[in-house]
Parts: C-alpha cells; sequence; structure tokens
C-alpha cells in the first residue's frame, strides 16, 4: 500500500546498458572530463553535510539531557551516555522489542510475497504469449501511479470487519504486490531471459511451473535482490498505515519511535537513542548492500 | 500453483497407450493456455482487493454519513463535500501541502542536476561517491522528523545557533508558517535528493557523448554544454522525477506530524496537510469517515490533474529550451 509509493520511483530499461557502454570512453571531453580537485572537494562537503545529521542524532544520543539543553551545538565528540540510554529505551513502554521484531517480520514477509508474485506475473507478461496481455500490462504501468494510500478509509473498514486491526496481517496483505515490482521484473526478464531457453525446456517435456521453476527463477535472481531491498526499506521505514492500523498496542519500529517522541519529548538522549536503535539496522543493511540500491536505482531510470 | 500439476509422464517413457498421450496433450494445451493467467492473477487479486477496491469505495464512503465507531449511516450525496471545503482548516492544509511541496521539490531537482553531473565526470571511487549520496535514503522518514525537528527548536536548536554565531536573529521554525515549510522541505531533501540524483545520473549516463563532442567543436563551454545538451536531452527523466515526486510529497504525512510532539501541525495548523487533515477527520475527534473520505478523493483528484499539468509544463519547458538552442 503505502509502501508502494516509495519503491515506485524507478522504472524504464536501457539506461545501465548504455552507461556501461560509455566507460569504455573516457576522453577529455563533454561530459566525460576527469572530475577535478573541486568536484572531490564539493562532493566530500555534500556527503558530510547528508551524513551529519545521522552523526548529530548519535552525538545526542550518547549524551545527557542537561548537556543538550545547554549546548545546541553538540561536540564532535560523543559522550559515554549511550548504552545508558539506549538501555532506558528498551526498559520504557513503549515495546522496542516486539516493534523490532514486528518490523523485521513484516519487512521479511513482505519482500518474500512481493518478489514471489512479481516474478511469476513478470515471467507471464514478459515471455508467455496470451490475449489481453498488453492491456493488462498497461493496466499495471498505469497503476503504478496510483496514490493507493488515499484507500485508507475503507481499507481500515475493510481490516475492522475482519477483525484484523491491531494485528500485523492488516499491514502484511496490503504490502503483498507492488505494481513496481511486477513492472521491474517484466521489463527485466524481457531483456535477459532468451526464449529459445523457455522453449528448450518446454521441449523436453517441463510444464510451465517447472520451467518457471527451473529456468526463470534462476535467471531472475540479480533483479529479484533489488526488487527485496527496495522493497525490505520500503517496509522497514512505512509509517502511515501501521500507524492507523496498528496503533501503539502492537507496534512496528517507526510506530513506536513516534511513541517515543510524544512520551518522552523533553530528553532527548533518550528519543535520540530511539532512534539510533531503530536506525542501525538498516545502516547496516546499506553498509552490505547499498551497491545493489544504487545499481537498482540507476537501472530503473527512464528512458524515453 | 499444485493446481497446476506437471504432465506425469515423463517424455522419454515411450508410452504407448493412446489415452496417456491424448491426456498428457490435453494438459499440455490446458497448462500454455491458463498458466499465463494463473501467474498474474495473484497480483491482480490482491491488489484488486487491498488497492483499486478501497480507493474506488472511498467515493462510496464519502457520500455517506460514516462514523468510525458507528458505522455506515445514510446517504447525504454531496454534504461531506461541501462541509469539508466550508473549513478553513482544509484549505489551510492545501496551502501548507503545496508550499511544503514546492519547497522541497525544487531545490531537490536543481541539487540533484548539480550532484549528478558531478558524479557523472570521470571519479576514483564511483560507487563510494554515489552510495554517499544515498545513505539518507534507509533513514525512516518518522526518524528524519525526530532528528530534524530537534536541530530545528526554536529554543535550543543547533540550525537557530548556527545562525545566531553569523549574527542572524533566532527564526522561530515551529511558530513561522514559512520557517516551519521550509524545514519540513529539509527533512524531505534531506531522504530524498541523493535517490532523485541517482536517477538524474542514470539519465546523464545515457546521453550519447557525440553531442558533448559536437558542442566542444562549436565552442560551448561546460555550463552552456549543461544547459543546452544535458538538461534538454533528461527532459523524459526530469518529468519522471516530477510525477513521481508529486504523487508521494502531496501526500506528505510522516515529517510534518513528527515535527512537534502533539502532531497536529502546530498551535495554528501552520504545517497541517491535507493527509494529516484526513487522519484528523477520521481518526480524531470527530472520527468521521465520511468527511476524510471526501478529502481523501478531493486530493486524489488534485494528483491526477497536477501529475497531468507536470506532465506538460515540463515537457513544454524543456521543449523550447532544446529548440531554442540549435
Amino acid at each position: 500500500m503505502s509502501s508502494i509509493g516509495v519503491v515506485e520511483q524507478t522504472a524504464g530499461k536501457g539506461a545501465a546498458k548504455h552507461a556501461r557502454r560509455r566507460k569504455n570512453r573516457a576522453t577529455g571531453v563533454g561530459s566525460n572530463r576527469r572530475g577535478g580537485w573541486v568536484t572531490y572537494t564539493l562532493l566530500a562537503i555534500v556527503l558530510l553535510v547528508s551524513f551529519y545529521p545521522l552523526y548529530y542524532t548519535f552525538l545526542l544520543a550518547s549524551s545527557d539531557a542537561q548537556t543538550i539543553a545547554q549546548n545546541p551545538i553538540p561536540s564532535l565528540i560523543p559522550g559515554d551516555n549511550f548504552i545508558d540510554n539506549a538501555r532506558r529505551v528498551l526498559e520504557s513502554d513503549i515495546k522496542f522489542w516486539q516493534a523490532l521484531w514486528n518490523s523485521i517480520i513484516v519487512a521479511v514477509i513482505t519482500s518474500v510475497s512481493v518478489v514471489l508474485f512479481a516474478t511469476l506475473a513478470g515471467f507471464s507478461f514478459a515471455k508467455l504469449r496470451f490475449r489481453g496481455r498488453r492491456a493488462l500490462l498497461v493496466f499495471v504501468i498505469a497503476t503504478m501511479a496510483v496514490p493507493t494510500q488515499l484507500g485508507v478509509v475503507p481499507l481500515f473498514i475493510l481490516m475492522s470487519e475482519l477483525g484484523w486491526t491491531g494485528k500485523l496481517i492488516a499491514v502484511i496483505v496490503p504490502g503483498m504486490v507492488t505494481a513496481f515490482g511486477v513492472f521491474w521484473m517484466t521489463q527485466y526478464f524481457e531483456e535477459t531471459l532468451p526464449f529459445e531457453l523457455i522453449e528448450a525446456a518446454r521441449v523436453d517435456g517441463c510444464s510451465m511451473i517447472r520451467t518457471f521453476w527451473h529456468v526463470a527463477l534462476p535467471a531472475a535472481k540479480p533483479a529479484a535482490a533489488m526488487l527485496a531491498l527496495f522493497t525490505f526499506v520500503a517496509s522497514w521505514t512505512n509509517f502511515f498505515w501501521p500507524f492507523i492500523v496498528l496503533g501503539s498496542t502492537n507496534p512496528t519500529l517507526p510506530v513506536s519511535l513516534q511513541l517515543l517522541q510524544a512520551s518522552y519529548f523533553k530528553d532527548f538522549s533518550l528519543i535520540m537513542a530511539g532512534v539510533v536503535l531503530a536506525t542501525v539496522p538498516l545502516i547496516l543493511l546499506f553498509i552490505v548492500a547499498g551497491k545493489q540500491l544504487v545499481s537498482g536505482i540507476m537501472a530503473g531510470a527512464v528512458k524515453g | 500453483m499444485s493446481m497446476n500439476a506437471a504432465p506425469t509422464v515423463p517424455p522419454k517413457a515411450k508410452s504407448e497407450a493412446e489415452r496417456t498421450l491424448a491426456r498428457r496433450t490435453r494438459l499440455n494445451h490446458w497448462d500454455r493456455k491458463y498458466s499465463p493467467y494463473l501467474y498474474i492473477a495473484p497480483f491482480f487479486i490482491i491488489f484488486a482487493l487491498v488497492g483499486l477496491f478501497p480507493l474506488v469505495y472511498t467515493a462510496f464512503v464519502s457520500v455517506h454519513d460514516w462514523n468510525l465507531i458507528g458505522g455506515k449511516g445514510e446517504f447525504v450525496g454531496m454534504e461531506n463535500y461541501q462541509q469539508v471545503v466550508q473549513q478553513p482548516l482544509f484549505w489551510k492544509g492545501l496551502r501548507n501541502t503545496f508550499s511544503i511541496f514546492v519547497l522541497s521539490s525544487v531545490p531537490q531537482v536543481l541539487i540533484g542536476l548539480w550532484l549528478a553531473a558531478m558524479l557523472d565526470a570521470n571519479l576514483r571511487a564511483k560507487t563510494f561517491w554515489r552510495m554517499g549520496v544515498l545513505l539518507p535514503y534507509v533513514v525512516m522518514p518518522v526518524a528524519v522528523g525526530m532528528i530534524f525537528s530537534k536541530i530545528f527548536a526554536d529554543q535550543s536548536g543547533m540550525a537557530n545557533a548556527i545562525l545566531g554565531n553569523f549574527g542572524i536573529d533566532p527564526i522561530r521554525w515551529h511558530a513561522d508558517v514559512l520557517a516551519s515549510h521550509v524545514a519540513i522541505a529539509t527533512m524531505v531533501d534531506f531522504r530524498w535528493t541523493g535517490y532523485t540524483t541517482l536517477i538524474l545520473l542514470a539519465g546523464m549516463q545515457a546521453i550519447p557523448n557525440d553531442l558533448y563532442e559536437a558542442a566542444v567543436v562549436d565552442g560551448a563551454g561546460r555550463w552552456k554544454s549543461f544547459r543546452s545538451i544535458t538538461v534538454p536531452s533528461l527532459r523524459p527523466t526530469i518529468i519522471f522525477v516530477v510525477i513521481t515526486s508529486t504523487i508521494g510529497g502531496l501526500q506528505i504525512f510522516d515529517e510534518p506530524r513528527m515535527f512537534d510532539q502533539q502532531g497536529q501541525g502546530g498551535n495554528d495548523r501552520q504545517w497541517m496537510t491535507v493527509t494529516m487533515y484526513l487522519y484528523e477527520l477520521g481518526w480524531g475527534a470527530q472520527k468521521s469517515f465520511g468527511r476524510a473520505s471526501a478529502v481523501a478523493w478531493i486530493l486524489f483528484l488534485i494528483i491526477l490533474i497536477i501529475g497531468g499539468i507536470n506532465f506538460m509544463a515540463t515537457q513544454r519547458i524543456s521543449g523550447t529550451g532544446s529548440k531554442g538552442d540549435k
């Protein structure tokens, strides 16, 4: 649902291909100029500026309320209260561990589900011929631009009817498929999976589903991994819908962070410790898989 | 999936029984004919239930007297809409939403272009720089809101302290309308500028080098070739960025919600957005699903219209740009 919005931003094909081709032409003209020290310096400044708020958060999280109140600009050296503050977050009534666990459950299940259904549908759209294929594909692409978040009221009514409010399933089910995922996998299969491979499997007597399982799915691994990453990030950071349907009794991390701010607004060392705890998992993921996120965004950039 | 069983007879086992053969052919035929639909079905079914149906049903709820607790009441026609558009709060929310949207997306695209142009140079450690600009993207908006509401605190915030060092009077980030919008726009851009930069960068890398070479031959400088080649060639990419940021930006909720402790959009509702208003109508004191739906439906139409205008405007601006420079 609202998690779709975030992932939506990539679409299209070809850009990455061009980028790869261009590597071979390192000349001194146009945009292929060598980066001079000015460029490096400016980029370094930009990176420092965008990294600083995160470091600032840690500085406050390792400080104490009084020091923070006295120094609007924190000293660049962290204090030594982080463990203490973190413990206070964990012992507070925001249910941090439960929220962490909920966030992991929701993010993992939606990622697996989005990838599975998107790969199935993408395989079908890209490599199988059937009536209505074009129209249905156009429909999928059109729905990428639909702000489904605006359907919250009926969705909430639906979840109440089902008795799902306050339960994780109310967040999981609306996140199980994304139009973007289907589009993404369709594109990938179109570009990379040759028809011959599928026909060969068919001639060997494979059923469609076995062809999918043994031929298409292995071929889809790189794109599927990227899709899983983006879905995971989108799910982890999603707030609006979990906030409405889960509430404070069974929160995900963003919902419990919101509680933290609402109840402890005077103690910024505590609040920022909470922010650090909720953010670190994705920072770690980023260190491991950030490269894939970068190439995913760039491969998806629009062309034409 | 188990319904779609594999043919039971292995191809090499030359069973001469004609019935088996016929069955196999028939199964195979069905497999070919219906599998494609079976594979796309999960997406369409789930999307219809949790995406499309709620959106369409919003229109139905919006013409009823509908309450969070009491449930569906009687048909009231356009009454919810009338009440909503008579509320000054609704217009305030609309104003705030647009203001925050413009204040965030214009700098985002401009800074994105600038950063992308730098990253497009032949750099060492390309991946490092690209990952660097993307890092804030993995921070949840709620956390961004909490961090920046402290940085922009009126009394003890870092922003004012830094300004104070330059002899500038403290800005009332949480009291002034425009200042609060700037603060929230900063949060949005903190998280999204890197993402936009990478999309623009990919677009730049797809521009054929011959164009730049021709420009150099014509004596164009770096700025000139950026303006007359890079920007016009990026037209589709820019349209794409602007349209997607419109869809997301006009629904903004997380950052303004977290800008203070109450989450109401300020004492005078100076940074309350339309989606915050929607939430308040539905789940706040009024608990009126009918009116919340009316707001949702109005916002939906606005997003469609703005998306269309964006599309045409971006096309025209970039279009004349490339024509003028030829």
